[in-house]
């Protein structure tokens, strides 16, 4: 179902935005890569990790919900000024990764990567990484990104299809009250 | 070209600042309304959690913006930082037309009239400069009871018996309980409590030509979708606008206020939608910025006489910021406790304002407002974990099986807890920027422990399974229920305004917002801050009649 929310001046005025962002987009960017900021490899690391904050049950999980698509958005976007960590901590999750199990942190199983983030979470992860940047105010701050991209509405790239709110039993989409009337009657 | 000599300049239109525009416009006085922001409605921004006032990661939906405005704000003993909008140390208040009153909870409380004599109450407490208010409730009750039926509030009078004393009943009907409210009714009853349906500034039934409340999910943090909730863009402007007598002047930041070698003001000074200085020149200042902003530019406003800030002589400016420590509890249901209907918030309780035992203040007690998902993710019981599937199934288990009560426990107000010039962070503008700086006092913390165990105590009476308290840290805040900045007093030596909101020094500059609050309340300020709008805009009216402001 499609619902015509957008009259013809918004709709002018998000192309817009989406041009301007287009052109806002740093030349710098990693050749070939899918993503606005991240490179795949970078991506897989980090959308592994936030699957492990929010992970599948019989729900969906971050990574169904598109979390990681939030985070590559906002970091070139609102979260500009996080781009630098997240580009050093994705090596420093890797180092530690390779001191603890001799891997890469994606290759690891999913138990030996919750003992990694757990290592992160207490700030005494293992790493020369961690040495420059915090290791738990980074996992603070991708725990935090992981909500927002998973709990969050579906308009800024996560939560895909309303995964947390069909999850939680909320209306979705959820429009001006008229979800408690039952129009079709 | 120079802008034309106006009777008024008015700086910021919300809560304060739309009611005193209305009233000097609608008397004939000649009147600008300066508003730092735009007028903005909820189809900007959708109900979209993320960017709202409430939680707010990505930006405040309205304002003020994280690129043109920041503050210095206090991070340990003698460290500082910069603090942007959407970071809760920096506090803050919403920058549109209607200020916060576009997007708040908007819940309508009168304060008791206690808390207009506290010092008399209580006494002296050790390390405050507790005070009793220059006005008393009764003094203030017309005019509380015209915010009332020009805003609009919904309420019930009947079924609160702690008053306070009112003439004339709620405009509207009280609203009806949602499914939590009838399960904290009944266990209120049964403890002996006096629970009542919280007045709302929000239509019940149609009013003021706009339409009844439809019970949204996401009503506080957004602007209402169809015009229900009362703020002043959609009451009292419009009838400003309509007399021709008032300009709104959106986009424009006020600098500084112009003052002349005799010590009065002669106008302003502000910079405009395209960032050009600009001056307007008039015969009153009044200054509705909320309790920060109005210090601020208070504080910036220097000359030769007021080497300090204008009217600042006696060092009082940006002293006394108070807010409010939010205490109470929460529960956890085996049932399903939420049914959906909006904005959650609807039964309060007022039994532990005052007169607690050998307490001093206190706060009324209400269920919170519906948290959305992304803002309980990060609401836990203590040592829950904070990520992976236990925290997920937790989500899904509890997000409508949680009720939350908690309390506005009155600040007592200390001279060192304030705002003040940082000298050396700028704005965008080139403005000086203010710093934030203060603990709060332990009484708050002994009150709020107090009212924290009778909100859990209500909790279990209700069938809650777990329970546990929250309360705040120890950081003076200066959030959304700001105040104290400028005091009211009848002493030019403890205080910036006389009981009219006009400075001591400065006859011609009025202060109309929460800043001139002596103490803050048990309770949500915006009505307080409507009612005084009506009184201070009353006396300059009295006054301009005698010519003395021409």
């Amino acid at each position: 179902m499609k619902i015509a929310r957008y009259n013809r001046r918004n709709f002018v005025k998000l192309s817009l935005t989406g041009m301007g962002s287009i052109l806002l987009l740093p030349r710098c960017a990693q050749p070939q890569s899918k993503w606005r900021f991240f490179s795949d490899n970078e991506a897989k690391t980090i959308e592994a990790i936030t699957e492990q904050i929010i992970p599948a049950d019989e729900d969906a999980g971050a990574k169904e919900a598109n979390v990681i698509n939030f985070i590559d958005k906002q970091l070139v976007g609102y979260y500009k000024n996080h781009q630098e960590i997240y580009r050093k901590a994705v090596v420093g999750v890797n180092e530690t990764s390779t001191i603890m199990f001799n891997k890469e942190f994606i290759q690891l199983t999913w138990e030996a990567q919750t003992s990694v983030l757990k290592t992160l979470e207490s700030g005494e992860a293992p790493g020369d990484t961690w040495k420059i940047i915090s290791s738990s105010g980074f996992f603070n701050l991708i725990r935090d990104h992981s909500m927002q991209g998973f709990y969050g509405s579906p308009r800024h790239g996560g939560n895909k299809n309303y995964v947390s709110y069909k999850m939680l039993n909320l209306d979705y989409p959820y429009y001006l009250g008229r979800n408690k009337y039952n129009l079709n009657t | 070209m120079a802008n034309k000599h106006v009777n008024v300049v008015v700086i910021g239109a919300g809560a304060g600042g739309g009611i005193v525009a209305k009233e000097l416009s609608v008397a004939g006085l000649s009147v600008i309304l300066f508003e730092r922001g735009k007028w903005q409605t909820f189809f900007d921004h959708d109900n979209d959690e993320l960017i709202s006032q409430r939680s707010f990661p990505l930006k405040c939906a309205y304002g003020p913006d994280n690129e043109r405005y920041w503050r210095v704000v206090q991070s340990g003993i003698d460290s500082w930082r910069i603090a942007y909008p959407n970071e809760w140390p920096y506090g803050n208040n919403a920058a549109c037309v209607g200020g916060g009153t576009l997007s708040y909870g908007a819940m309508a409380w009168r304060f008791m009239p206690e808390d207009f004599t506290l010092r008399s109450t209580y006494g002296h407490v050790e390390g405050s400069t507790i005070e009793d208010w220059p006005l008393t409730y009764e003094d203030l009750e017309p005019y509380y009871e015209r915010a009332e039926y020009e805003i609009g509030v919904s309420g019930d009078e009947g079924s609160n018996v702690f008053g306070p004393p009112r003439k004339k009943p709620f405009p509207m009907p009280a609203f009806s309980l949602n499914k939590e409210g009838e399960i904290l009714e009944k266990a209120a009853l049964s403890l002996g409590y006096h629970p009542f349906p919280i007045p709302m500034l929000r239509n019940s039934v149609s009013y003021g030509g706009r339409p009844a409340c439809i019970r949204m999910r996401t009503c506080v943090g957004f602007a209402c979708p169809v015009n229900a909730k009362c703020g002043t863009q959609n009451t009292v402007l419009p009838i400003a606008l309509k007399t021709g007598n008032c300009e709104l002047r959106t986009e424009s930041k006020v600098s500084e206020i112009l003052l002349d070698d005799t010590g009065r003001a002669r106008g302003i000074k502000y910079f405009d939608k395209n960032d050009k200085q600009q001056t307007q020149t008039s015969d009153i200042v009044v200054l509705c910025c909320s309790a920060t902003e109005t210090a601020r530019l208070l504080l910036n406003s220097k000359s030769k006489l007021f080497p300090n800030g204008a009217g600042n002589s006696n060092g009082w400016v940006g002293h006394n910021l108070q807010d409010h420590t939010y205490c109470g509890a929460e529960g956890l249901f085996e049932d399903e406790v939420y049914d959906d209907v909006g904005p959650g918030a609807c039964i309060a309780i007022k039994d532990f304002v005052h007169n607690n035992p050998g307490i001093i203040g206190g706060a009324m007690l209400a269920n919170e407002f519906i948290r959305m998902p992304y803002l309980y993710a990060n609401d836990r019981p203590p040592g829950a974990p904070s990520w992976g599937i236990e925290h997920k199934q937790f989500q899904k288990n509890y997000f409508k099986k949680n009720i939350s009560v908690k309390g506005p426990v009155q600040e007592m107000p200390v001279f060192e807890n304030m705002v003040e010039i940082d000298p050396k962070v700028k704005d965008y503008w080139g403005i000086p920027v203010l710093r934030v700086s203060g603990y709060r006092h332990e009484n708050n913390f002994i009150a709020g422990r107090y009212v924290a165990e009778k909100a859990e105590t209500w909790l279990k009476k209700a069938g809650a399974k777990v329970t546990w308290q929250t309360i705040p840290g120890q950081y003076a805040g200066a959030s959304q229920h700001q105040a104290g900045t400028c005091r009211m007093g009848n002493d030019p030596k403890t205080s910036v305004t006389n009981r009219y909101g006009q400075l001591h020094e400065v006859d011609n500059i009025f202060v109309a917002d929460g800043s001139l609050h002596v103490t803050n309340g048990g309770f949500n300020p915006a009505l307080t801050i409507m009612a005084l709008a009506y009184w201070v805009s009353d006396y300059i009216n009295d006054q301009w009649k005698g010519s003395k402001f021409k």
